[in-house]
């Protein structure tokens, strides 16, 4: 058994939308870990690891599908200011596994990314700023903003065309 | 408290990240607020959605054979060294592994880490510098963050007070240390109050000083890790560090650096030792 596989393997599965590149990021996180290890410092392992995942699946996204990184940035001043969404489609929906994992997939990279660390790994924000390299302040307004996009997007009405 | 403000503090709240004062301000909003009421709501469902929700992708059977696999094919067969096992299981605390998964693990790393070591050895010395320049400047992004949060969530002071003998001992039983306070008014540098804070991994004292519409947050705390003063500017605020006595001080505003510095000297020329 390795340490902290399941959540490595999550992250780049959902930072890559793919299984079998995610698979192939994994090992390459984890190789790079085991050089990296006397690096370490600290007792978070968890995060530490997760931090190499990361920057393994960023430098790969750089590689491979750069318009991805780009696009996010694009895509948040497009970020429409109503967040009015409507309660009963979202309780329906988000409970919906086949609607949330759409929509999570849709979300921009960066925003997908902070969503999956806080929701689904549980890292605090601070976790999160050291990961990601920003301030708290700035995981704060992000996570905000993230779960307004993806709130939209579950009750965004359904003939609305996937992209 | 306005609503655009709120709805961000609404995320920090289920997100537990909220300092006691904010969230009982918040949970009074709630109570008045509907729309604010309604997006905490949502928030809720949404949340509980997604945790509840099944996305969480579960790695697959195979993939710890593979990268097992991998990394033992990266060991090439080294001699284990038992001197580098204990240093990776005290560098890396076995309770959050299960204790047989935690052997296996550091088992399986421990020769390559012998090896690399060996290798690597400039790399190595070179880190805990890369690592201490990044801790800095993390320390220092921490810094600005607290200081535009007490802004923000209209959380400035828990002892809003002019008086330095009125802050002073209110930081009595609250921190294990006692942090010089002394008003600058007369200097143009009015005390506001002060205020508990978390930085670097421990509670800290924060002093909030003003200049015209200016607030300076000064944060105090023990700190041995080495002298000398440094700026940094970020975002449009001024910061200034320096050690002095034993604690580590930052002032951060928004003031212009000249002032800002002004008030840097006054501190230090009040404050015993040479900073």
């Amino acid at each position: 058994m390795l340490p902290h596989l399941a959540a490595a393997n999550n992250l780049a599965r959902w930072l890559t939308r793919n299984g079998a590149d995610a698979e192939d990021l994994v090992q390459d996180a984890y190789l790079r870990a085991l050089k990296a290890f006397d690096g370490f410092r600290g007792d978070n392992g968890r995060a530490w690891l997760l931090r190499i995942v990361r920057n393994t699946c960023y430098t790969w996204l750089q590689e491979n599908r750069e318009h991805e990184l780009t696009a996010a940035f694009d895509e948040e001043t497009h970020v429409t200011e109503d967040s009015s969404s409507d309660p009963e489609t979202l309780l329906l929906r988000s409970a919906d596994k086949q609607f949330l994992n759409e929509a999570l997939e849709r979300l921009p990279l960066e925003f997908r990314e902070v969503i999956v660390l806080r929701e689904l790994e549980g890292l605090s924000y601070k976790e999160i700023a050291e990961l990601a390299g920003i301030p708290v302040g700035t995981v704060m307004s992000r996570l905000a903003r993230a779960r307004e996009r993806l709130q939209q997007l579950l009750t965004a009405p359904v003939k609305e065309p996937l992209t | 408290m306005n609503c655009q403000e709120n709805e961000m503090l609404i995320h920090a709240y289920v997100d537990g990240e909220l300092d006691l004062l904010s969230t009982v301000k918040l949970e009074a909003h709630l109570r008045d607020c509907t729309p604010c009421a309604q997006a905490h709501r949502n928030l809720q469902t949404l949340r509980s959605g997604i945790s509840s929700g099944d996305v969480y992708f579960k790695a697959p059977n195979h993939l710890a054979e593979r990268v097992r696999l991998a990394l033992q094919e990266a060991d090439n067969g080294e001699a284990y060294s038992s001197a580098s096992v204990q240093e990776m299981s005290r560098r890396m605390p076995s309770q959050q592994l299960p204790k047989r998964m935690w052997w296996q693990f550091s088992w399986a790393w421990a020769g390559v880490a012998a090896a690399v070591a060996m290798a690597g050895l400039v790399v190595w010395r070179l880190d805990p510098g890369v690592s201490r320049r990044s801790q800095n400047e993390l320390l220092a992004q921490e810094v600005l963050s607290s200081h535009v949060r007490s802004l923000m969530a209209n959380h400035l002071t828990d002892v809003p007070s002019s008086d330095q003998h009125t802050v002073k001992p209110w930081f009595n039983g609250k921190l294990d240390f006692s942090p010089p306070v002394k008003d600058l008014a007369a200097e143009g540098f009015p005390l506001v109050g002060g205020r508990l804070d978390y930085l670097d991994d421990r509670p800290v004292a924060a002093l909030v000083y003003q200049r015209r519409k200016h607030f300076i947050n000064l944060f105090i705390w023990p700190s041995d890790s080495g002298s000398g003063q440094k700026t940094v500017m970020r975002q449009g605020y001024n910061l200034f560090q320096w050690t002095q006595s034993g604690m580590s001080y930052w002032a951060v505003s928004d003031l212009n650096s000249t002032e800002l510095q002004d008030f840097v000297h006054l501190v230090q020329s009040h404050t015993p030792g040479t900073p």
